[in-house]
């Protein structure tokens, strides 16, 4: 078993990633890291030993962006499904289709946003994913089918119809 | 097909990986019957690869220095000692450290207590913003304020329009600290009022008021440490108070809840 500060250490370009497709801009990512970080590294006698430190990091770094995200410096509007949107144009050019997914993802309210990253970005299971953002599995899977279906509507510039899907 | 009828969760894992192989044959056999869903869950596998081509190069990028581990709990406080480090010295060229205890060289910063007690980024610019006016103004020999305790009422008057709200400088004598005045600051986007106090020993404090304080959420107590100064800074409504004196947090904390005290029940 590694040293605790050694897995931290190894964790923080995961951190970095997942923050930067979370956040978008990269000096507020790493903003966003570094108080993980530090947060981490205070309670870092919390952690239990053994079990998933990424999965730790990833809570820690959930709670953190919650925090920033009621404080905001400046007055945000939340999104949310009912929030109008403009559309991304789609675009043959993988470059560009690269970028549009950006923008795409820009748009995803960030509870969704989040679970979508956890599962691309980290490949999560399900259950970790829940248990990371301290929310049921059947919570985790209706948004992750509402986040896909945004994000492909988006993508392909058609407005998102909340389109009623069973999950079960 | 005589099996159970596939959902859309399992529709998800089958894109994520994560569908159990014995279930993947219905899949595909719902699938091959169904080029609209076919299309939807290539389109939603296309995403993840999209979204790893997107970010993964993050991976690979040098990671910046502020982001790596500390040796000791002190690296906690480093950001902030930076900053607040380079605009205290910047101001202290011409306040000159008086309120610093004599036989002090070199600013102190971040003793073990304050080094836990970070605050959060949001509201801080409250604390830092109050302790740069301490500084400035405490020093302050001939005019540490614009108007004298001695014009109380003028005082209160004058401040309490310019901030559009009734601002009255609580009564801190039985803590052992007289009010010397106010005066008016420039905030970040408005005025804020400065008031002064003092004990017994030359020992100045102030509570910095600003009304521009809605964006941010109330908050309790918070404790920063800009260089020599303490500063206890909380936020209530649009308002938000910072007391700052190069005193002990413990002295400080003293001051601060009885401020806060009057401030919620004005007699």
């Amino acid at each position: 078993m590694r040293e605790p500060r050694d897995q931290l250490l190894a964790c923080i370009p995961r951190l970095r990633r997942y923050a930067r497709a979370l956040v978008g801009e990269r000096a507020g990512a790493d903003d966003l890291v570094q108080d993980t970080v530090e947060r981490g590294w205070a309670r870092l006698a919390s952690w239990r030993g053994g079990s998933d430190m990424r999965a730790w990091l990833f809570s820690i770094m959930h709670n953190v962006h919650i925090d920033q995200v009621r404080r905001p410096l400046v007055p945000t509007e939340s999104l949310s499904e009912a929030t109008a949107m403009p559309t991304a144009p789609g675009s043959p050019s993988t470059g560009l289709e690269l970028r549009d997914m950006e923008t795409a993802l820009r748009q995803l309210p960030d509870e969704q946003r989040e679970i979508l990253l956890l599962l691309a970005l980290e490949e999560m299971s399900y259950d970790e994913v829940a248990h990371t953002l301290g929310v049921p599995v059947g919570t985790v899977m209706s948004r992750l089918s509402r986040a896909r279906e945004k994000l492909r509507a988006n993508m392909e510039g058609r407005p998102y119809a909340a389109a009623l899907k069973v999950v079960k | 097909m005589n099996s159970q009828p596939v959902t859309e969760a399992e529709l998800h894992a089958y894109v994520d990986g994560k569908l159990p192989a014995a279930r993947c044959a219905d899949v595909d056999a719902y699938l091959a019957q169904r080029p609209d869903e076919q299309e939807r869950l290539r389109a939603y596998s296309a995403q993840n690869v999209e979204l790893r081509a997107l970010f993964d190069p993050v991976l690979d990028e040098t990671v910046p220095g502020r982001l790596n581990v500390p040796k000791n709990s002190r690296w906690q406080w480093q950001r902030q000692r930076l900053v607040a480090g380079f605009a205290i010295a910047l101001v202290s060229g011409s306040a000159g450290w008086l309120l610093h205890g004599p036989g002090d060289g070199a600013p102190q910063f971040a003793q073990d207590d304050a080094i836990r007690a970070r605050p959060v980024l949001y509201a801080s610019g409250l604390a830092h913003q109050a302790a740069i006016a301490h500084v400035v103004y405490s020093p302050e020999v001939r005019r540490p304020v614009e108007i004298g305790a001695d014009q109380e009422e003028q005082l209160v008057a004058w401040l309490s329009k310019r901030l559009g709200s009734t601002i009255r400088p609580p009564r801190l004598g039985k803590l052992g600290y007289e009010l010397i005045g106010g005066r008016l600051l420039p905030g970040a986007q408005g005025a804020v009022a400065q008031f002064m106090y003092h004990d017994a020993s030359g020992q100045r404090l102030t509570l910095y008021v600003s009304t521009d304080q809605s964006h941010n959420k109330d908050t309790g107590f918070r404790f920063a440490q800009e260089g020599p100064v303490n500063v206890f800074y909380w936020i209530d409504g649009k308002f938000g108070y910072a007391l700052s004196a190069g005193i002990t947090k413990g002295e400080l904390a003293r001051v601060a809840s009885a401020v806060y005290e009057q401030l919620e029940n004005p007699s």
